[in-house]
């Protein structure tokens, strides 16, 4: 009954974890997209975004079964280890942006740095060219990062079809989502997203990292449930800790 | 010949510039505490076999790399 509720728990937090991730991934490669094709037309756009989802697809084909047969408790050090600066890179900027040290979203910034960069381009024969590569690109890039979160969790927990279901999952939520609001995407509660991801990704870093380096967790899978109340606790006393400081500042300041 | 092996070299520096903005970026102090946190929970598990101190040094190390590099930043912030 433990045991059940304990893989049920660690599924649960996988699934949350890689959907999550992919989701804040996959909105960035949809403002840019949206940006392209709001300024260089969609057709240009469109076939950017197919091609490096064709090549990312690819890449997982060729990848993903290699990964299968790594030794698991190398896999997992390399995994957690990764997962751990990974994850705790979000969570510093969630941190930072919570306690308003960072602007709230990227999502107007890209939006905006992608049409101006667009818009320097002088009407000619390239323009098409050009808002392919860079439709490719932002979907490439992002996507690469989501395809790293699916093989690394979904090789190390032992459920590769299942994290790559979540990440499915979050790619058809986005895309509905982005069809219906289109150029709205930073009413997206990216902080809120990037900050749960963070504190996941940090707590499969530990986890994995200590299994690869031979920690025997006390609870065994339990004990991740444990690492992300711990890192959440942290985080929420590191922005409430920053607000404090930085308060006094600001009422100081002219 | 020429022209596939600039293809070819453009790859790999691509390439190696992801993972470099993926795992260092913008915070280099996470990835080298990151690197230490493995060199120092190794010898406490592999080498010393002391499970609880490993247990116990793991998370807290992580807290306290995460809290340094917020702290950095905060000051990086004062100061401009």
């Amino acid at each position: 009954m433990v045991m059940a509720s304990a893989v049920s728990s660690n599924v649960v937090v996988l699934v949350g974890a890689v959907f999550l991730a992919s989701a804040v991934e996959m909105v960035e490669a949809l403002t840019i997209v949206v940006a392209v094709g709001y300024t260089q037309g969609w057709r240009s756009a469109m076939e950017g975004s197919v091609v490096a989802l064709l090549a990312l697809s690819a890449l997982v084909a060729l990848v993903g079964p290699a990964l299968v047969h790594f030794p698991i408790d190398v896999l997992r050090l390399i995994v957690g280890a990764v997962l751990l600066i990974f994850g705790m890179q979000w969570l510093r900027k969630a941190i930072l942006r919570s306690a308003g040290l960072k602007a709230k979203h990227d999502e107007d910034a890209i939006y905006e740095q992608t049409v101006e960069s667009m818009s320097a381009i002088p009407s000619s024969t390239s323009r098409d060219r050009t808002a392919f590569v860079l439709a490719f690109k932002g979907v490439f890039l992002e996507g690469l990062e989501v395809v790293i979160i699916v093989l690394t969790l979904g090789t190390s927990a032992r459920h590769l079809g299942l994290a790559a279901l979540a990440a499915l999952a979050a790619l058809a939520v986005v895309g509905v989502v982005g069809v219906i609001v289109a150029r709205q995407l930073s009413r997206v509660p990216e902080n809120a997203m990037k900050m749960t991801v963070g504190v996941l990704l940090v707590s499969y870093g530990t986890f994995f990292g200590g299994e690869g380096l031979k920690i025997h967790w006390p609870g065994g899978d339990t004990m991740l449930i444990l690492l992300v109340v711990i890192y959440a606790v942290v985080t929420w006393l590191f922005v409430a800790r920053l607000r404090m400081v930085i308060a006094p500042e600001q009422a100081v300041a002219p | 010949m020429r022209s596939a092996s600039s293809w070819a070299l453009r790859l790999v520096r691509g390439f190696a510039r992801f993972w470099w903005d993926f795992l260092v970026g913008d915070t280099p102090e996470l990835f080298l505490a990151v690197v230490v946190i493995v060199g120092i929970i190794s010898l406490v598990s592999l080498v010393g076999h002391d499970n609880v101190l490993a247990v116990i040094l793991l998370p807290t190390l992580s807290v306290a790399a995460l809290g340094a590099s917020v702290r950095h930043a905060w000051r990086a912030s004062k100061r401009r």
